[in-house]
């Protein structure tokens, strides 16, 4: 494969890792944030709203009160004080829902919380959580699935408006460049098509669990299941009035949470206002249910998507105009608009965004946000375009290929989307399809291939971390990041060993707490590139400190060398000049000094948000699909897929291959299963269970090829790492879509492709 | 969930006898039996079931699969729905019940599931299953929240303005076309019967709250299947959004016999569009008498479905459910 750059590698770094924790969670020993157990402890279940839009008149608290084991039940009279909590510098002091609960008594969406009943056990407060009453004075919510813009972007624009969303302001001119429109109106090939992406709803299989308990007065310690302790000890000391260092978060293990627990919701609130109103430890996990409610979900999108072509198929101009909706209170930004300004090369573009406001619970990050619907849209006007030019997808997308980034004007740090589809055309074996609709079959099926492009940021968070020799040959490594069950344990194991050369199982990692040294969120696929050079400068602060011991300490063997006659490397010290072979395990020289341990600490710097950076960073990568269709009996499958990723260097190839398996599958679930629907009537997200929010199980994954180009990306980080936790999801469900039309004819532009939309 | 008894009867006697203080055996019965509580259990932390007593019938003699001294198949009530499914005699003489009860659920599922709580299983109706919302099943007399609501995967047959609630059992149209008898044992003053399938479920109508001819005490013993029908062949076929653990958005169960090119016996039913098992006279009609061929076959699905009436969001049923059973019945044709 000439495009494959093949690392070889003996070292942890690249190497096909099983996961350190793997055995804990397989034995059931990983203790997730539910499983913890304390003395006295109390449970809390809200009560939800059953209306989407009204005010509370009344809470008739005095049956569910009364029942034998009730704490109490707790609502805005008695829930104590609540702060408002604001983002602070550093990536701090982010959630979506800013309303502290109780606050008011408006009803702004079907399951907000109006109160809390605590209790000696789970089944005793939710039966007294049922048994309060709420009377209310009722509006027709409005959740209506036509998007459009609260304001006239247009106006809005004309006054180049910023507005306010959850990480700082947004242009609504997202990004422009040369006259769109009139190179639009003047192009020979237009498509100008609107697609639309409904509500999703997160639904990791660990439900959100918070159990908060306050050592004293002043000092809350808060076990919740979160993507970002470090964030959410700083929402919650705005919250409670207290000094951030008195606050401690820890989540250890999670089962998963695709955004939905990058950032604290409003029960954590709670939890800790139950448990310090009655001075015990008090835990509250969500139902399914809520799981549907107030812990956020992907906006719906409408996106209209303007592409003018030349007929050889080079771009002239492309317009991505989209709105998305939110809730009455919050700020999320789903910014479609992300890749489209870069993924390719045109002289005319224009991005605009408006918002619309439904009584629906809070918008959030979901695995890809923005660039997921994003690229959906965009990707699937390109298909469409290629068709329209009888140009094959792929050969469209080479045509198109930008040198540098169009829309920052900035070199790629690291693209090679090119050789992506050189070897996915390869595998997939692209070159016999043949365009005609339902020209092509299999044992009586028809089949429809489809293929897309995907591109996702890349970028650092700040982090610290500390790494820790030992003179028992250990090595401890440790970042208040936390292990979403992507594999970050492993990852930290790979990187310590990495520079300190001690053996993987030999590396304890510690992880999810905020008394570690600060460590990212487990967001936006950061968090790999993030750490690594963080633990590579505290791995290198602990071997210089080793080096100096080994100089200076009376009884070394290189007592009375320089520091910089001595090196170290795979666990051993060594004057330079004799070479490593007659090096002393770092154990030894320890032992010998009467030394437990030696310390490095690291950190490295964000780059995220940097206002002037030199280089564009992103990941991109391609998907291929196959579909099998049988008309007379109205069914679709997705049979075959072929993904390739440029997502720079793979620290652990295993874990990486099943993040985008994952993805891929997540993906089949967006082109064709998942969408949350709110009743139009009472504004319920009404399909709120498992069995009725249909997602892709086990027997709809098809036989996925994932293939790495693996070059490394320097410019990130001294590991050459990107992310790869969210771009496999990016593109796909547009391949799944033009794959559909290559087999039925029909073009779905409204997601998910149902069963009936292909009845014709 | 609310507080409840629990109570494990010595016989079946003692549980009908139990059983029988009940204000009614319909919705918002005060006393339930339990087979695998996957429906009970599950609508009862919903608080849509609120059962002040619970007779647990696991642990009494219902859990047979028999032959009957006539050559048909005598199944217990408690017997799992996967016990059943996976018997060799029920995958080879009944395949079309091995096939329905595999195509629903999942395995853990079916694995408590029992079939007598199959045959009583609750409507999937997402208003049905929400203490919040308007629903004449649950609460009578409240009005229909699904009519007006998102209807995408309710009945298109046997619905009246009252309730669409869909018959969600794959189970129960398998016994549909195998013509299954019910086996109830009641208290004294009504004793035992045999309810033929075809008379177990109710339509809607204006009593959605009543879904079969159940009275209080009334016990499900066994289900009996007639002996094979020699040259049958059967074929289940289940059409859904996903590949698998997901009801049906329509399906199909067919029997048929076929003699020198001609239909001879045909039992059809659909699963998924209907109010209740829906059987198909019109359909076997059809087809009986009929050459097998494409124009014929699709004539039956054209009389299968002439009484529907969509929803704003499932007129695709229709043509839905025509394509599961003109394919059922070219697979048992073939
Ligand atoms: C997530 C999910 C997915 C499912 N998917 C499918 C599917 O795809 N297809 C499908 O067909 N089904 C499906 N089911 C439904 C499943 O088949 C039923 O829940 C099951 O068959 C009920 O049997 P049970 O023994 O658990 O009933 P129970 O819950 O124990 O009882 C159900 C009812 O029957 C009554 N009852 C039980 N035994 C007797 C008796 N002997 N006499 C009188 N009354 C009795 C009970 O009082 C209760 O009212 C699904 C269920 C779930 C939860």
């Amino acid at each position: 494969m000439s495009t494959t750059q093949q690392i070889q590698t003996t070292s942890p770094i690249g190497r096909r890792t099983p996961r350190v924790d793997g055995s804990l969670k397989v034995t059931g020993e990983a203790q997730y944030t539910s499983d913890f157990h304390f003395p006295g402890m109390l449970y809390a279940v809200p009560v939800e709203a059953t209306v989407a839009n009204g005010r509370v008149l009344k809470l008739d608290t005095a049956a569910a009160e009364k029942m034998p084991g009730v704490r109490a039940i707790f609502h805005r009279e008695n829930i104590g004080k609540i702060f408002r909590s604001v983002p602070e510098p550093g990536f701090e002091g982010i959630c979506e829902e800013r309303r502290p609960p109780f606050e008011d008594d408006v009803v702004r969406y079907y399951g907000q919380y109006l109160a809390l009943a605590v209790a000696d056990t789970f089944e005793t407060a939710k039966a007294a959580a049922d048994a309060v009453r709420v009377t209310y004075e009722k509006e027709k919510p409005n959740v209506a699935t036509e998007l459009q813009s609260d304001d006239d972007p247009e106006a809005v624009l004309a006054t180049s408006e910023v507005i306010l969303a959850t990480f700082g302001p947004q242009n609504r001119l997202e990004s422009e460049r040369g006259d769109a429109k009139a190179a639009f109106a003047d192009a020979p090939i237009k498509i100008d098509q609107t697609y639309v992406t409904p509500a999703e709803t997160h639904n990791p299989i660990e439900l959100h669990a918070t159990t908060a308990m306050w050592e004293s007065p002043n000092n809350l310690t808060l076990y919740d299941s979160t993507q970002g302790v470090v964030n959410l000890r700083s929402v919650l000391a705005q919250m409670f009035g207290l000094p951030e260092e008195n606050v401690r978060v820890i989540s250890k293990f999670l089962g998963s949470g695709f955004g939905g627990k990058l950032f604290p919701w409003t029960h954590c609130a709670l939890a800790a206002a139950a448990a310090r109103q009655l001075s015990k430890p008090v835990k509250l996990v969500l139902s399914r249910k809520m799981m549907f409610q107030a812990v956020g979900h992907r906006a719906r999108t409408q996106q209209r998507v303007q592409l003018g072509a030349a007929r050889d198929g080079k771009l002239v101009s492309l317009q991505h105009d989209y709105v998305y909706d939110r809730s009455m209170l919050d700020y999320h930004h789903e910014d479609c608009g992300e890749a489209t300004a870069y993924q390719y090369s045109v002289p005319n573009l224009r991005v605009t965004f408006g918002r619309a406001k439904r009584n629906i619970g809070a918008t959030a990050d979901m695995r890809g946000p923005g660039a997921v619907p994003g690229l959906y849209a965009t990707e699937s006007a390109m298909n469409e375009l290629a068709y329209e030019l009888k140009i094959d997808p792929v050969k469209l997308r080479v045509i198109n290929e930008p040198k540098i980034d169009e829309g920052l004007g900035l070199p790629f740090s690291s693209r090679h989307l090119l050789e992506c589809f050189e070897l996915g055309t390869e595998k997939f074996g692209w070159s016999t399809r043949t365009p005609e609709v339902g020209s092509m079959k299999r044992n009586g099926l028809t089949l429809g291939w489809g293929m897309a492009g995907c591109s996702w940021i890349a970028a650092r968070f700040l982090a610290e971390a500390s790494v820790q020799l030992r003179d028992d040959g250990t090595a401890r490594v440790a970042c208040a990041t936390q292990d979403i069950g992507t594999g970050t344990y492993t990852i930290l194991a790979q990187l310590a060993s990495q520079k300190t050369g001690v053996p993987l199982d030999k590396v304890e990692v510690a992880l999810g707490d905020t008394s570690l040294p600060p460590g990212p969120l487990s967001g936006g696929s950061m968090v790999t590139g993030s750490v690594a050079p963080a633990v590579f400068a505290a791995a290198d602060n602990a071997i210089a400190s080793l080096l100096n011991i080994a100089a200076m300490t009376p009884g070394s063997p290189f007592e009375k060398r320089p520091p910089t006659d001595l090196a170290f490397e795979n666990g051993r010290v060594f004057v330079k000049v004799e070479g490593a072979a007659r090096g002393v395990p770092f154990a030894d020289l320890l032992r010998r000094l009467n030394l437990r341990v030696v310390n490095g600490n690291g950190r490295s710097e964000t780059t995220f948000g940097n206002p002037r950076p030199k280089f564009s960073t992103r990941s991109f990568g391609c998907h291929f699909v196959e579909v099998t269709w049988q008309p007379e009996m109205a069914r679709l499958r997705v049979s075959r897929v072929v993904t390739v990723m440029d997502g720079g260097r793979i620290v652990n190839p295993l874990a990486g291959r099943n993040q985008i398996e994952g993805a891929v599958v997540m993906g089949i679930g967006m082109a064709l299963l998942e969408h949350t629907t709110y009743d139009p009537q009472n504004g319920a997200p009404i399909n709120s269970s498992l069995a009725d929010y249909v997602m892709a199980v086990n027997a709809d994954h098809p036989p996925i090829e994932v293939y790495f180009l693996d070059f490394p990306d320097k410019k990130i980080n001294e590991v050459g790492a990107r992310g790869i936790g969210e771009i496999g999801l990016a593109g796909f469900a547009a391949a799944v879509t033009d794959a559909v039309h290559h087999a039925t004819g029909v073009r779905v532009r409204e997601l998910p492709i149902k069963i009936e939309d292909l009845l014709v | 969930m609310h507080t409840f008894e629990f109570i494990r009867p010595k016989d079946a006697k003692a549980a009908v006898a139990t059983a029988a203080r009940a204000k009614t055996a319909q919705q918002g019965a005060d006393i339930r039996f339990l087979g695998g509580g996957t429906t009970l259990i599950d609508l009862m932390k919903l608080n849509v079931e609120t059962p002040a007593r619970l007779i647990d019938i696991n642990r009494l003699p219902l859990d047979k699969i028999e032959t009957t001294p006539d050559g048909g198949l005598k199944i217990g009530a408690t017997v799992r729905n996967s016990d059943l499914a996976h018997h060799p005699k029920v995958q080879r003489d009944y395949a079309v019940l091995s096939q329905a009860i595999v195509s629903g659920a999942s395995t853990q599922l079916r694995n408590m599931a029992t079939t007598a709580g199959n045959l009583l299983q609750r409507t999937r109706c997402v208003y049905f299953r929400d203490t919040a919302m308007p629903c004449n099943k649950r609460q009578p007399g409240t009005g229909c929240s699904v009519i007006t609501g998102s209807n995408r995967m309710l009945a298109i047959l046997g619905t009246s303005e009252h309730c669409i609630a869909t018959n969600p059992s794959d189970m129960c149209v398998a016994m549909a076309v195998l013509e299954a008898t019910i086996h109830v044992q009641g208290p004294p003053t009504r004793g035992s019967r045999a309810i033929p399938i075809g008379d177990f479920h109710l339509l809607p109508g204006k009593t959605p709250e009543r879904e079969t001819v159940l009275e209080p005490g009334d016990l499900i013993t066994h289900v009996t299947l007639p002996p094979p029908v020699a040259g049958s062949r059967q074929v289940y076929l289940k059409l859904r959004d996903r590949v698998s653990y997901e009801f049906a958005l329509a399906s199909a169960a067919v029997m048929i016999t076929v003699a020198g090119g001609r239909v001879t016996r045909a039992r059809v039913a659909l699963g998924g569009v209907g109010t209740r098992p829906w059987r198909s006279p019109e359909a076997e009609a059809a087809l009986v008498g009929q050459s097998v061929n494409q124009a014929n076959i699709r004539k039956a699905a054209e009389a299968a479905l002439r009484d529907a009436k969509p929803q704003s969001e499932n007129a695709f049923k229709i043509e839905l459910a025509k394509r599961s059973l003109t394919s059922a019945l070219q697979m048992a044709t073939a």
